[in-house]
C-alpha cells in the first residue's frame, strides 16, 4: 500500500483504479464490448456463428443503460445511505429531453407532416411551440438539458430534503411522492409531451437513421463509453476524502455533523452528481428502445432498481452493473418463457439476497469481499453464531 | 447605596465572571411536552479547566450538552463561548468548528473506515464540499494524526477497521478525534460507560492531560472516575445546579446526599 502512495503521488486517481480490482475488470469489459460486439455485429456477415445480432446489441445497450443507473443509485445508497425510492424520475426526465430532440427532427416526416410540432401536438390543435420545447431542434442543448434538468430537480428537492434533516424511510418515501407526481403530471395532455402515449415514432439522430445498424452500434459503444466514465468519476469521488465523508454520513450522521461537517450540502453535492447520472443514462436509453413515456415514472420501476443495486452488491459501484445486468436479463428470460412468474421471481430475489447474500452476489466472491474480507458465508456463518440478524437493517 | 447601584455591580460583576469564561452558561430553561429538563442553569468554565458534571438521571446533563452543542435550542438562557459568541444562534457544525468538541455517551466513531481515516476526517481544516473532494494528504496533517495515535494508544492499529476496536479503544479513538480537531473546549459525555478498571484509570490520565492546554467537560456517573480526575465538581439535579466545589466537599453536601441516597 505504500509503495502505492508513494509511486502514484502525483496521479492519486490511477493508483486508485489499480486497486480496484473490480473496477478495471469491469472497465477491461466494457472496453473489449464496446470494440468486439459492433465489430461482430458490422463485420461479420450474418451467418456466421459469431454474428451479433442488432436486436442483442440493442439489448445490451439498454442493459448499459441500466447498468449507469443502477451506478447512480449506489452511490448515493451504497456511500451515503439515502435510499432514493424515485430515480426512475431522473432517469425518465433525461430520456424525455433525448426524446424532445429526437421528436424534433422528424420533422414533417410524421402523420400530419407539421415542420415545426410533434404529431401529438397537432392532434391536439396546437397551433405553435410550447416555449420550453424551444432549443430541442439542437443536440447539444438535448444532451445539456438531459443533464441539467435532473440535476436542477434533485438540488432543489435535495436542499429541501436535507436542509429539514429528512431521513431514512421518511426520505424514500417522499422521492417515491416526487416520482409519482412526476408521473402523474406527465400523463396529462396538457403538459405538452404526449400525455399516456409519451414520445416515440423516432427516425432519426444526429442524420443518422435509428434503424440502421451502424447509429445502433454507435449508441452501443456511447452507453459503453458513459458507463466506463461515469463509473471512473463515481470511483474518484468515493476515494476522495469527500467520499470518506459520506461513508461517515452513512454510518454515524450526528457524529460526522458535529465533527464540523455540513452534513446537508455533502449529500446534496451527491445525490445531484448521481441524478446527473441518471438522466445521463436515460437520454441514451431513448434512442435505443425507441419510445419514452411516463411509465418510465412509475414507483414500482425506481423499486426495482434498488433490488439490482441489493443484488449485486451495495456500496462497491461494480456490483450494482453487476446487479443491473443479472436481474435484466432474468427478467428478459422470464418475461419471454413465463411472464406470470416474474414478479414472484423479483420477490423471492430480493428476499434471498436480503437474507443469504447481505453483500449481494458481488460479497459472494471472496475476491471482492474487501474492504472487510468478509465472505458471505462467513458473514452468514458469524449471524447464526450470533443469534441475530439485525445487520445490515440501516437504510 | 441605593437599589439600583446594587443592581448595577451587580450586573458589573456577572459581566466580569463572564469575561474570562470559556463557556458562560446563564439561566438556561429548556421544557420538553411540559417536562422541564432544564430549570434556569448557570454555571461557568473557565480556560484551561477541567470540570466534572455529576448528577443523577434525568438531572438534565445530556440535555445540557445539546444545548451547547447545538442540537437543542433553549427557551431562555444565554450560552456564550470564549463570552463573545452566542452559542444560541448557531447549528451544530458552526459550533463544533467554533472549537468545541463533543463526545456522545455511546461511543460513535465511524465504524467502516480505519483508525487513521477516522482521525484524518476529524482532522481540523477545510470542511467544503470541493475542499474535501480535492483533498490530498498533506505531511503535516500525517504527523498530527501519528502524534495524535500515540496520544490515545492506537498506534498499532492505525489500519483496523473502527468496528473491529474493543469498546474501550472506540471510547478512546473519538476522544482522539475530538483532539484532532483541536478545540478549545471538549465535552465528554459518560466515557468511562463500559470500560474495564485499567481502562477507566488510563482514560482518567488521558483527560487530565488533555486537559492541561484546553478546557474539558466530563459529565460522569461514575465516582471513583470523578475523583479520579480530581477536579471541581457541579452537581445537577432537576435541571440547575445543586452544589459545586471539590469532590469531598460536595459529597458532604446534606443536599447533594439527599438527592444521591434519600427519598
Amino acid at each position: 500500500m505504500t509503495d502505492y502512495r508513494t509511486k502514484y503521488q502525483m496521479t492519486p486517481v490511477i493508483g486508485w483504479l489499480l486497486r480496484d480490482r473490480g473496477g478495471m475488470i469491469l472497465l477491461a469489459i466494457l472496453i473489449a464490448a464496446s470494440i468486439l460486439i459492433p465489430v461482430g455485429n458490422l463485420l461479420v456477415p450474418e451467418g456466421s456463428a459469431f454474428h451479433v445480432p442488432t436486436w442483442m446489441m440493442s439489448l445490451l445497450g439498454k442493459y448499459l443503460c441500466y447498468a449507469l443507473l443502477a451506478l447512480s443509485v449506489d452511490l448515493i445508497w451504497g456511500f451515503c445511505g439515502i435510499l432514493s425510492l424515485g430515480h426512475g424520475a431522473f432517469f425518465a426526465l433525461g430520456g424525455y429531453a433525448m426524446g424532445m430532440y429526437l421528436m424534433r427532427q422528424i420533422g414533417d416526416r410524421g402523420v400530419y407532416g407539421n415542420p415545426e410540432l410533434p404529431d401529438f401536438m397537432v392532434f391536439l390543435n396546437w397551433t405553435e411551440l410550447p416555449w420550453y420545447w424551444y432549443g430541442f431542434d439542437m443536440f447539444w442543448f438535448a444532451i445539456v438539458m438531459a443533464m441539467f434538468v435532473p440535476g436542477l430537480l434533485a438540488l432543489v428537492f435535495g436542499f429541501l430534503a436535507f436542509r429539514s434533516r429528512v431521513t431514512g424511510v421518511y426520505l424514500s418515501i417522499i422521492t417515491q411522492a416526487m416520482t409519482y407526481a412526476l408521473l402523474l403530471a406527465f400523463f396529462r395532455n396538457d403538459m405538452g409531451f404526449g400525455g399516456n402515449n409519451g414520445l416515440t415514432d423516432f427516425k432519426d439522430l444526429l442524420g443518422f437513421s435509428l434503424q440502421a445498424d451502424g447509429t445502433r452500434a454507435a449508441l452501443f459503444i456511447a452507453s459503453c463509453v458513459m458507463l466506463g466514465i461515469c463509473y471512473v468519476v463515481a470511483r474518484c469521488i468515493t476515494n476522495s476524502r469527500l467520499g470518506k465523508v459520506l461513508i461517515a454520513i452513512r454510518d454515524a450522521e450526528a457524529r460526522v455533523r458535529f465533527t464540523g461537517y455540513r452534513v446537508e450540502y455533502y449529500k446534496l453535492f451527491v445525490f445531484t452528481v448521481s441524478a446527473v447520472m441518471a438522466g445521463i443514462a436515460g437520454s441514451l436509453y431513448v434512442p435505443q428502445v425507441g419510445i419514452i413515456n411516463p411509465g418510465e415514472f412509475a414507483p414500482a420501476l425506481s423499486i426495482e432498481i434498488v433490488i439490482w443495486v441489493a443484488v449485486g452488491g451495495r456500496g462497491t459501484l461494480y456490483g450494482a452493473v453487476l446487479g443491473a445486468f443479472i436481474v435484466n436479463y432474468a427478467k428478459t428470460f422470464f418475461t419471454g418463457v413465463m411472464p406470470d412468474f416474474w414478479l414472484f421471481f423479483l420477490g423471492g430475489l430480493f428476499i434471498a439476497v436480503t437474507l443469504f447474500l447481505p453483500k449481494g452476489v458481488i460479497g459472494a466472491v471472496p475476491a471482492f469481499g474487501a474492504p472487510d474480507r468478509q465472505s458471505a458465508f462467513s458473514t452468514l456463518r458469524k449471524r447464526f453464531l450470533n443469534g441475530r440478524a439485525n445487520e445490515g437493517g440501516k437504510a | 447605596m441605593s437599589e439600583a447601584a446594587a443592581i448595577e455591580i451587580e450586573k458589573a460583576e456577572r459581566k466580569a465572571a463572564k469575561a474570562n469564561t470559556i463557556l458562560y452558561v446563564d439561566g438556561v430553561s429548556v421544557t420538553f411536552d411540559g417536562f422541564r429538563a432544564l430549570n434556569s442553569l448557570s454555571f461557568y468554565v473557565e480556560p484551561g479547566e477541567l470540570r466534572a458534571i455529576i448528577g443523577p438521571n434525568g438531572a438534565g446533563k445530556t440535555t445540557m450538552m445539546d444545548i451547547i452543542t447545538g442540537k437543542t435550542r433553549p427557551d431562555t438562557g444565554d450560552v456564550m463561548f470564549r463570552s463573545e459568541v452566542d452559542l444560541t444562534k448557531l447549528d451544530e457544525a458552526e459550533i463544533a468548528n467554533l472549537g468545541i468538541g463533543r463526545k456522545f455517551q455511546k461511543p460513535t466513531v465511524f465504524e467502516s473506515h480505519t483508525v487513521f481515516d477516522n482521525l484524518l476526517l476529524a482532522c481540523s481544516g477545510g470542511r467544503g464540499v470541493f475542499q474535501a473532494l480535492f483533498h490530498r494528504l498533506g505531511n503535516a496533517e500525517k504527523l498530527r494524526i501519528e502524534q495524535t495515535l500515540e496520544t490515545i494508544m492506537l498506534t498499532d492499529k492505525r489500519g483496523e477497521t473502527a468496528a473491529n476496536l474493543s469498546h474501550g479503544q472506540k471510547q478512546w479513538l473519538e476522544i482522539g478525534m475530538l483532539l484532532m480537531q483541536e478545540p478549545e473546549l471538549l465535552l465528554v459525555d459518560e466515557p468511562v460507560a463500559g470500560m474495564t478498571d485499567s481502562e477507566t484509570e488510563q482514560t482518567a490520565k488521558l483527560l487530565r492531560s488533555i486537559a492541561t492546554d484546553r478546557s474539558v467537560v466530563v459529565v460522569e456517573h461514575d465516582m471513583e472516575f470523578v475523583r479520579d480526575l480530581d477536579c471541581k465538581v457541579t452537581v445537577l439535579h432537576e435541571g440547575s445546579v445543586l452544589a459545586e466545589g471539590r469532590l469531598d466537599h460536595v459529597q458532604k453536601d446534606p443536599r447533594v446526599i439527599e438527592v444521591y441516597l434519600g427519598r
